[in-house]
């Protein structure tokens, strides 16, 4: 947002050089054109307003529908538009229940869930996207191919293989009955929290490994080799050179993948479907697909969002400082 | 050090290459990557495999999608009632999810691109905040914009759309507009504004500039957000479950969920298959066109760079 006052000063300054060097920029800027220099404005326009009317305006409406009222006839929200009528006794109650109530025990479970995914994340994809950016060699162009694959499957669809394989008559069972390590089978899909974990680091590894890929990728063989020749073995220059180096991109990938597993409920709706594993996203979709209860559901929404709104500021702003520092 | 000869030079780089086999094998910097090769290679066979499996049993000659009991395309076309051809509700499911990817790829790519253009160029402090507004949908978790959508769409505005296909498309274009946003903002950030210059320096106005120089440069950004937003729009299942309204306008990703856990058949497989036949035709033919566009060596891999929007 700080880049605006560089901006401005261009654009105000140019009809009158009264300071040269920005007057000279001003020239030589093929962006700056008075006759057309209301096009920008024109074309961000429609972009613009449908952003507003289709994603700022409905994140208000879970406010106005939150803090607003309840026909009591039919059940229905009867949303409060207006802040001035904002009731927030619900969600002092719905607040209550989260913290030390029924719905402390679900918040709980969610961010076990997604703190246990993230560790199985980095475990797994930092080892994969250091050799594929680093050490793969003319391997390097299949390799990428395979690791973006999943990106274009339908998440369900990946889903459906693990159904099947986890079924009580699946592969799996066959192969654990036959080996004799179990006696009977066993319905890995009636309420495991390990297979949640299973499926959530399934669903989104693929998301975790690509940015931090692109960062591993970046970093620059010559620092590496300079660390060798001065002496330092693998591991050391691994730690002191490589690791922080791709800090940013270990950070964006464990939001991008933190972000979407915080408000998952489909993952363990088909590979659990049991109570004991539900997380916050089943509880939101219970009060708000099906329940007549969407007051409570559009609370919790609030709630989610507070929680995460720190990883997407934080994402945010890290993505505007790579984005101005390309433009430099 | 100037008398240095080829012979010289030659020693000295065979005592380099002979020097690894003297050191330990854990502090030879030079040998073979064996442990992280084979976590890259099961975790690539870990992470296809399932889908593999998914398939597979597409082409199951029975019920089961757990037990294999031989090669058919029963589920395909063969069964009378409950295959892709023969029920009329996966078809519908079909159909829906193909018109919402095409529409919101039409929708969305102009309205994107458009953005980039002049997010990039327009400095003031309301660009700042629109520019901020658009990057929110991004991180924003799948289930805050379902919510939020439905609840706009259940109340405020269903008296002029109500739930359903209309609802469904604004939802897929409002998450798509910001990857289209990101990808061609990238790519115009890397092309600089050095053609666009000299463009006006020969005495193209800014538009004709745009159209003539820039808009060819940004081809391959526009082909791949295109790719992107048919993809995502196809395998998108929460925005759409929220958004659906009734059965009529259910989609392939609705249809594999709300039926996998109730009734089951090797066909919502095979509706798996063409959702992945879908979107595997859309990366092809993105990845051909923007291979295409740079002949010679090396471009795959940038085009799949390009895919990914990692560049």
């Amino acid at each position: 947002m700080t880049d605006s006052s560089g901006g401005t000063a261009l654009v105000e300054a140019a009809p009158e050089p009264v300071q040269p060097p920005k007057s000279v920029k001003a020239q030589k800027d093929p962006t700056f054109d008075r006759s057309t220099r209301r096009l920008w404005p024109l074309f961000s326009m429609p972009g613009t307003v449908w952003l507003l009317l289709l994603f700022v305006v409905p994140f208000y409406g879970v406010f106005a529908v939150a803090f607003g009222q309840v026909d009591f006839l039919f059940n229905t929200p009867i949303p409060a538009w207006n802040p001035l009528h904002w009731q927030f006794t619900l969600f002092g109650e719905v607040l209550h229940a989260s913290v030390d109530g029924p719905f402390s025990a679900v918040w709980r479970r969610t961010f076990g869930y997604v703190i246990a995914s993230l560790v199985l994340c980095v475990a797994i994809g930092y080892p994969v996207a250091y050799y594929v950016a680093r050490l793969a060699g003319r391997r390097r162009g299949l390799l990428l191919a395979l690791i973006l694959a999943p990106w274009w499957i339908n998440y369900i669809t990946r889903m459906l293989g693990w159904m099947s394989i986890l079924d009580p008559t699946g592969p799996l069972n066959r192969f654990l009955l036959h080996v004799g390590v179990i006696n009977h089978a066993i319905n890995f899909l009636g309420g495991y929290p390990a297979v949640v974990v299973l499926g959530l680091v399934y669903g989104y590894l693929p998301f975790f490994i690509v940015p931090l890929y692109a960062s591993l990728d970046r970093i620059d063989q010559r620092l590496l080799e300079a660390s060798r020749d001065l002496g330092v073995g693998s591991v050391r220059t691994f730690l002191h050179v490589t690791l922080p180096l791709s800090r940013m991109g270990l950070i964006t990938a464990l939001v991008i993948t933190a972000l979407p597993m915080a408000g998952d409920y489909y993952t363990n709706q088909l590979l659990s479907g049991a109570p004991k594993t539900t997380m916050i996203g089943n509880t939101i979709y219970y009060y708000l697909g099906g329940g007549s209860q969407k007051n409570v559901g559009a609370c919790l929404v609030i709630q989610l969002s507070l929680l995460l709104l720190v990883f997407m500021a934080y994402y945010l702003v890290l993505t505007q400082r790579a984005a101005k520092e390309a433009s430099r | 050090m100037t008398s240095l000869t080829a012979v010289d030079a030659a020693n000295a780089a065979q005592a380099f290459q002979t020097r690894p086999s003297r050191l330990r094998p854990w502090r030879n910097p030079w040998r073979k990557p064996w442990f992280l090769s084979s976590i890259t290679w099961i975790y690539i066979v870990w992470s296809l495999l399932p889908v593999a499996i998914a398939v597979q049993f597409s082409f199951n000659a029975g019920r089961s999608r757990s037990v294999w009991q031989g090669f058919s395309f029963r589920w395909y076309w063969q069964d009378p009632y409950s295959s892709l051809l023969t029920d009329p509700s996966l078809r519908l499911a079909m159909r829906n999810t193909l018109v919402l990817g095409i529409g919101t790829v039409l929708v969305s790519v102009p309205i994107g691109v458009l953005l980039a253009l002049g997010l990039t160029r327009w400095r003031s402090k309301a660009s700042a905040a629109s520019n901020g507004i658009s990057l929110v949908p991004l991180v924003t978790p799948e289930i805050v914009l379902g919510s939020a959508l439905y609840l706009v769409f259940s109340t405020m505005y269903s008296p002029f759309i109500a739930l359903g296909m209309g609802a469904m498309l604004l939802g897929h274009v409002t998450f798509s507009i910001s990857y289209i946003l990101v990808i061609v903002r990238s790519r115009l950030l890397s092309i600089g504004g050095e053609f666009e210059m000299a463009a006006r320096d020969l005495g193209a106005t800014s538009i004709q500039a745009l159209r003539t120089i820039l808009l060819p440069l940004l081809m391959p950004a526009i082909v791949a957000g295109a790719a992107i937003t048919f993809a995502g729009s196809i395998d998108d299942f929460v925005v759409s479950q929220f958004l659906y309204g009734n059965a009529e306008n259910i989609t392939v990703p609705i249809k594999l969920y709300s039926a996998v856990r109730a009734a089951p058949t090797p066909a919502l497989n095979a509706l798996a298959t063409m959702l992945l036949v879908g979107s595997t035709l859309a990366l092809l033919a993105a990845y051909a066109v923007l291979r295409g566009r740079r002949r010679g060596g090396g471009g795959g891999e940038q085009a799949l760079s390009a895919l990914a929007s990692i560049e």
